[in-house]
Parts: C-alpha cells; structure tokens; sequence
C-alpha cells in the first residue's frame, strides 16, 4: 500500500546516493516538483534514466546530481539543445557525465521488459545505425522461429521511478490521463516509486483512457499542485511553453543558472 | 503574395502528403508542413506523434510532439511503448516525416554527434524516435534547410538509415529531401537535385551542398505557393 507524505520525506527516504532514477512523463506530466527537490537534498552520483532528458534533466545534471544518463532524445522540444547537458558532455562541467543513449523504442522496450519480470525486450530497431558501436546495451538476436535477425535491449528496472498524475485517492490509488507515455511501464519496473498528485481527493472519477496504478504498486504518494510545471497537467493547466523557451537562456551559460539555480530551487 | 524560401519550402514539403494517408510526424519543420497539409488541401490526413497521439487535429503549430492540444484532438491516444510497438514497426504508416541535422547524399541522418563520439565537438540531442521511423514507414520525407553545414560528404555518425542499404528493412526509406532551395530525390541511391523553387539557381544549391550534387537533366520548377497555402500556414503560425 503507498502511504502518503510530504514530497520532502519521500525523496528523503526513497532517493539514496549513487541509485538509478527514472523521473519519467513523455512531454506531459514531468515531474519537475520532485526533480528540485533531489537538487534541494543533495542527491549525487545518481545514475538518471529518461526517455527526454528535457529540461527536468538539464536542472540535475547542471546542479551536479547525475554521474550517468540512461536516454533517447536531450533535447529541448521545438526550442534546441539542452545546454547543461551538452556542457556535461562536452566539458564534463560540473562533473563529467556518463551516457548510455538508445532510441525511444528501445527505451520503450527495455521498461516494458522491466515491468513484465523479463531480462530483455526484442524490437526491429537500431539497424544499421552506429548507435550498437557505442551503447554495448544494444545486440542482435536471432529470432529462435524464423531465423530473423532482431536487435534485443536489457530490461530496465530502476531502483526508484518518478511519475507526476493528476490525482489519487487516500488509500494511495494513481490516476493519470492524457499523454500517459511510459509512466505506468517505470512504475512497474522499479523496485520503489513515488507519484506526485495535483490533488488528493476522496474518490477517483472514473476518466477515459485513464491509466489507474493501484496503491499496492506505488509506494509513495505526495500531494503537490502544479508538481508538473512548466511541463503540464491535461485538464488543470497548459504547457508553460515560454518557459521552454526562456530556459534556452538561463541553461546556456553556467552563471546565469547558478543564478536560477540559487534563487528558485535552493 | 510574397513569401519566404522558408515558407516555400513547407508549401513544398505539406504538397506531397496525400489526403487519408498517415504520417508520423517529427518536430519543428517536419511539423509545420505535416499541418499546413492537414489545413489545406488534405484534410483527412492522420497525424501521428510518437508522444501517443494518433490522428491529432491542432488548429495552431504545437511547440513539442507532446502539447496538450494533440492530445485534447486525437482521435485515439496510445502510451509510448504502443505507438512504437503495435503502430510504427509494423510498417503501417505511409509517410514519416523527418529533420535533419546533417545528411548525406545517401540520405543518412545524423543528429547525435559532430565530432569524435566519445569527446564531442557538439553534442546534439540523439535519436529520438527517428531511427525506427526511418526504418518502418512506407517511405520517408526529410524537410530541412539546404547549407553545406547540414548537407555534408561524409557523416560523423548514422543515427538513421537513408538509401544505403535496405534490404533489413520493410519501408523504402528516404524518397525525398525538401529544402529551402529545391527538391533532391533518389537516382541510383544517390540523392540528386530533380526540382528547384522559383528564383533559384542550380548554382546556389550546388554551393549549398557538401559533396558533388548531381542534377537531374529534366530539371523542374516548383509552383510558388498559392495565396491560400500561405493564408492557411501563416494562420496556423499564428
């Protein structure tokens, strides 16, 4: 059963030193709240997975929480780059960053392959790409019927998944609707989870298309309006898309984000 | 009307979407045109994007794949794992439609690094979901300015497939490369230079491109835009 708390105790108690996090949310319901508040505690040297890095993951590995990035896309949508994780890169500012890069099928694939207890996902994918050359995460298989070369990726199973949703009751059951991306696959596949809500409420409204995690797979819920922005939640508030624009500002040079950082997070 | 070469080149791209096909479109130019087409002469066009949507209607450009206003207009909407699994790999989608940070005369796309990939000179934002759309759609279009920055000789690294080799593929791969000058298909797997925009030289594409562009004798000439295509696209840009 999850139990509810506030988002502080739960990334305390739930977010360790040097663990693998997925702080998942497909463009829709990223969950940004939770992300500053790994920065506000500290956290290093965690290993963040993420299909878009987007802006979420910008801020940790600019703030220096990140050792390694599991991903498929790091960019800004329909703005650039991301600048902080292009300088980790790069320049290995603030400290040097580690990648594991796939593409968003694979990602797809290896939590699905997390959460249905498997050790890898088959896809028709990556062929003839160089990306198998650099991501040793990535290798053919033969197809045991046909004899079809297939391409196969590990499972992914965090030790804690991060997803934002609209809402949950006070037993602690999520629902989410709209874009739900690959929420409900990271839950399922990580050994721990926290769900950030834009309210609890005391019955959950049955949605369409509404993905519901029962309380017995979650194990924290916290309550935190607009932990969403400036990503969105479908039916409370819209993309804060000149934020994704303003940041293309604050990310690119180190001392106008230290500035952010400082001033809005710490 | 006056109009831009970047205008021109979205007219272009949007005019070679067929009404009630479906096309699973990239962000940003890719994006524009894919809509332009929707509002204008095709407008039982299925737009997909990877975030989930299938058969998304905005009546206004979405800055990301995954605003709010693709899925409030989907027809259906999907988790990630479904739009990669049960609806691109199949290679039931006719159209993909691509940018490009640097491409080849193969039509090879790179967008993940320029530079050694282990000490970057520039990190770019990586494969996303173009490596599979390349491979599984019926056919892909690139829609993408035309410099000698992104069309290059020789690529740093292959993020998804051109014409080089698709024999482990269902789809036909790239069949052509929209730009702000002309139009480059396919001719013996190499992309040539087959149709120019209105006012350009075959002079300034050659000048615009990395390696030896070949150009195609039956050289034609793209329509200018209608007064209603641009209506339509500057009313979507809003």
């Amino acid at each position: 059963m999850a139990s509810i708390t506030s988002l502080a105790e739960a990334v305390a108690d739930l977010v360790h030193d040097g663990d693998q996090v997925a702080l998942e949310g497909f463009t829709h319901l990223i969950p940004f709240a939770a992300g500053h508040e790994i920065i506000r505690q500290g956290r290093k040297g965690l290993t963040l997975v993420r299909m878009t890095p987007d802006l979420i993951y910008d801020q940790l590995i600019g703030a220096g929480c990140a050792r390694k990035l599991i991903f498929s896309w790091g960019g800004n949508p329909g703005v650039g780059s991301l600048h902080r994780f292009r300088d980790a890169v790069q320049h290995s500012w603030p400290v040097p960053l580690e990648i594991e890069e796939h593409s968003h099928a694979g990602m797809a694939n290896r939590y699905v392959a997390g959460a249905s207890g498997l050790p890898f996902a088959v896809l028709r994918g990556y062929t003839g790409t160089d990306l198998p050359r650099q991501t040793d995460t990535i290798k053919p298989i033969t197809c045991p019927f046909t004899g079809e070369t297939l391409t196969a990726v590990p499972a992914l199973n965090p030790d804690v998944a991060i997803i934002h949703a609209q809402r949950a009751d006070r037993k602690g059951n999520v629902q989410l609707w709209g874009i739900t991306g690959v929420q409900k696959e990271a839950v399922l596949a990580a050994k721990r989870s926290l769900v950030t809500v834009e309210e609890i409420v005391d019955e959950l409204e049955p949605r369409p298309n509404a993905v519901t995690l029962p309380s017995w797979v979650v194990t924290r819920v916290a309550e935190v309006p607009q932990g969403a922005h400036p990503s969105y939640a479908h039916d409370y508030y819209v993309r804060d898309n000149e934020y994704y624009k303003a940041w293309d500002g604050i990310g690119r040079d180190r001392e106008e984000f230290q500035r952010w950082l400082e001033e809005v997070v710490r | 009307m006056t109009y831009t070469t970047d205008e021109m080149m979205t007219v272009a791209a949007a005019r070679v979407l067929k009404d009630g096909t479906s096309c699973f479109v990239g962000i940003g130019l890719p994006s524009t045109a894919a809509n332009l087409a929707r509002a204008t002469h095709a407008p039982d066009l299925v737009l997909i994007y990877e975030s989930g949507c299938i058969g998304a209607k905005p009546d206004r450009l979405p800055l990301s794949i995954g605003d709010g206003i693709l899925a409030e207009t989907a027809d259906s909407l999907v988790s990630v794992p479904e739009i990669f699994n049960y609806w691109l790999q199949p290679g039931r989608i006719d159209v993909g439609f691509l940018g490009a940070a640097q491409l080849d005369r193969y039509g090879n796309i790179n967008t993940t690094v320029i530079g050694d990939y282990a000490d970057p000179k520039v990190r770019l934002p990586g494969a996303g979901g173009a490596p599979e759309i390349a491979a599984s759609c019926k056919e892909v279009v690139i829609v993408v300015r035309q410099s000698r920055r992104t069309f290059l000789d020789k690529l740093d690294f292959i993020t998804s497939v051109g014409q080089d080799d698709r024999s482990a593929f269902s789809g036909a791969g790239p069949r052509m490369i929209i730009t702000d000058l002309g139009v480059l298909r396919p001719v013996d797997g190499e992309f040539t230079l087959t149709q120019l925009h209105p006012g350009v030289e075959v002079s300034q594409a050659i000048e615009a491109t990395g390696w030896d562009l070949k150009v195609s004798p039956d050289l034609a000439e793209t329509p200018p835009p209608t007064g209603a295509e641009l209506t339509a696209l500057r009313k979507l840009a809003g």
